[in-house]
């Protein structure tokens, strides 16, 4: 099994109410030296129960071959909310969000500095298996992936590389997963039919669904919705809102009016920094930074 | 509103010193016009060649084969269809001659099978090693030495299956006794032309076809489909034969039937190696002819034109000529049915 440990709290601990929620990101500012990173302590405006964090990167620099995509990112992740990243394109939202689950590793001459904590391990240790890992942080991408088999094996692709065998249990697990993305009832008929039939977002959901099924803790989402209508963007937003009360959600998007649908905290990337990160209620209204008001009033980006 | 307000902004003027609208479109003669319908003709022209040759082979198989220009007398309206596919010798200059097609039906594909079995596994093997693991610098090398495989003249390959392969490799593995003197061991009798050594360098001459075919259609599977596979905890083993090769299956297969097709129609190679003796058996280890080597055969002997033995070879053209046809229909069938669109 993976080597990283999980924690005990996750399946039996009780959902946090969506105030406790917002007030409670652990929110003493990092002893890392980036001025910016430290508004995310701004977050802490009452005395309530710390939510445990999720992932932590700590003074993180990327880079593909000598090009350096990410600087000094300090960002904690807290766990079961809803963490949007946005900034303009090419800004290494989505580079930040494929390093989490070592996504850049299959990427030519790519490497990183700095830490990458999962659970307070990191991640990039030698000893991390790294297929172990991406069960624990599945991911979705923008563009839909169904892979060229029916739906139902689509789903149960996970489990069959993971060499589960037993029939009743993956039967189970599809169905589970495939009514918690919202599209079980439009499947259940055809379940032997070929994935590639689905609409745009029902493939969608189903790759949902498929990322659910190897049971992971995190699920990372570059811009899930932006190739989608607005009906099936809401289908999907209702489902992230859904998906977070169990899991720990990390999510890319372009729309900020998504972002301020969906997600607790907000972290704003611009040209590879980390500007500013905080409540998305906050960060919406108040923006520390003169950047980020540019950005979400539309004046660049 | 009148009728000089609804004319004047937007229509164009309907008298002007630069000539009328409506003579503008009349047809006329231009230089350009008529070197635009010179390279239409052109096109047109190179197209219709194909067809034409294609045509016209079709037409050359059935007069002679099938139904004879008066007073010429076809093939099959001297030997019975019966007699062609009921009997099982094919020996034209014998007296009487026999006619039955499956000892070359059978030698063909026994080379066919023997090749498919090296040549197909063998390539798209190394078109997952080249696509999925080799580095950009392997791949850089080892694609263009692979590549060379299929510039090699397909006579070199059949000397190389008549000296090479059966000395050195076939006979010291079958007949160990003869070899290296050891009595006791087994000892298979092998023919010096054999259908093994015709199979085997048939093999190799379709890998380069085999493996550069799906490499191409393997890098083709978008990188997002190997990267949902990656997320979802696959090893690179599992993305290879559970995602990338599926999602390029209809390629692939496209691949193998080209490939095959090739080893049907494959002539000097298993006419070197495999001999050229009609010969109704599934024993590899024993001389046989496939139907490309009796066409080679009769042309290259002193068979006078018209006797019954040079018509036989149009029936033989028009058998491997159906055969590939019927192999080229269920290609596209098999492509209609798997195809997988990505954009």
């Amino acid at each position: 099994m993976s080597l990283i440990p999980r924690p005990a709290s996750f399946a039996s601990a009780a959902n946090p109410s969506p105030t406790e929620t917002a007030a409670s990101p652990e929110a003493s500012p990092l002893s890392g030296s980036h001025p910016v990173a430290a508004n995310a302590g701004g977050a802490n405006t009452s005395g309530g129960a710390s939510t445990p964090l999720k992932i932590e990167t700590r003074r993180m620099n990327f880079f593909y071959g000598s090009h350096q995509a990410l600087f000094d990112i300090n960002l904690r992740i807290p766990e079961r909310a809803v963490t949007a990243l946005i900034g303009p394109s090419g800004c290494g939202k989505s580079t930040y969000l494929r390093a989490l689950n070592r996504m850049n590793d299959i990427i030519e001459g790519t490497r990183h500095t700095g830490d990458v904590l999962l659970d307070s391990h990191d991640i990039y240790a030698p000893n991390i298996d790294v297929v172990a890992l991406r069960k624990r942080v599945g991911m979705v991408f923008q563009k839909s992936t169904p892979f060229p088999k029916s739906i139902f094996e689509n789903v149960a692709y996970g489990m069959r590389i993971a060499g589960i065998r037993n029939r009743t249990f993956i039967q189970e697990t599809v169905e589970r997963c495939l009514q918690q993305s919202a599209l079980w009832n439009e499947v259940k008929d055809r379940l032997k039919d070929s994935a590639m039939a689905l609409s745009g977002g029902q493939q969608q959901r189903l790759c949902i669904a498929r990322a659910l099924a190897t049971n992971p803790e995190v699920l990372l989402m570059d811009e899930p919705a932006s190739a989608l209508d607005p009906a099936s963007t809401a289908r999907i937003e209702d489902l992230i809102i859904e998906l977070k009360q169990n899991y720990t959600i990390v999510i890319v998007t372009h729309n900020m009016q998504q972002a301020a649908r969906i997600s607790e905290f907000t972290a704003f990337f611009c040209q590879g920094r980390l500007v500013e990160v905080g409540l998305t209620k906050q960060l919406f209204f108040k923006p520390r930074e003169k950047e980020t008001e540019d950005y979400i009033t539309g004046r660049f980006g | 509103m009148t009728a000089d307000d609804r004319q004047s902004p937007n229509d164009p003027p309907l008298a002007s010193s630069h000539g009328s609208a409506a003579s503008d479109l009349v047809y006329r003669f231009t230089w350009q016009r008529l070197r635009e319908n010179f390279i239409q003709f052109t096109l047109f022209m190179c197209a219709l060649l194909s067809v034409l040759t294609t045509l016209a082979i079709i037409f050359v198989l059935v007069s002679e084969a099938v139904f004879g220009i008066p007073p010429e007398r076809a093939f099959f309206q001297e030997i019975s269809l019966s007699q062609f596919f009921l009997e099982t010798r094919w020996a034209p200059q014998y007296s009487p001659a026999f006619f039955g097609i499956w000892p070359l039906v059978c030698g063909t594909f026994l080379i066919a099978a023997i090749a498919g079995l090296i040549g197909l596994p063998t390539g798209l093997l190394s078109a997952i090693y080249l696509s999925e693991y080799a580095s950009p610098r392997v791949r850089s090398i080892a694609k263009p030495t692979l590549e060379l495989l299929a510039g090699v003249p397909t006579v070199v390959y059949g000397y190389f299956g008549l000296r090479i392969v059966t000395p050195y490799f076939i006979r010291p593995m079958l007949r160990p006794a003869d070899v290296f003197g050891i009595d006791w061991l087994w000892n298979i009798p092998v023919d010096g032309f054999n259908a093994l050594s015709g199979g085997i360098v048939v093999g190799l001459m379709i890998i380069p076809t085999v493996c550069s075919l799906s490499e191409d259609v393997l890098r083709a599977v978008p990188r997002t489909l190997r990267e949902a596979g990656y997320a979802l905890g696959s090893t690179k083993f599992d993305v290879c034969v559970r995602v990338v090769v599926p999602s390029a299956l209809s390629g692939i297969i496209a691949a193998f039937l080209l490939a095959i097709s090739r080893a049907v129609g494959e002539t000097m190679a298993v006419t070197i190696a495999a001999g050229q003796k009609p010969t109704l058996t599934l024993n590899p280890l024993s001389q046989i002819e496939t139907m490309t080597a009796y066409v080679v055969n009769v042309m290259s002997g002193d068979t006078p034109v018209g006797t019954i033995e040079y018509k036989s070879l149009y029936a033989v053209a028009l058998v491997l000529f159906l055969t590939t046809l019927v192999m080229n229909l269920i290609s596209q069938m098999v492509l209609a049915r798997y195809r997988e669109v990505y954009q």
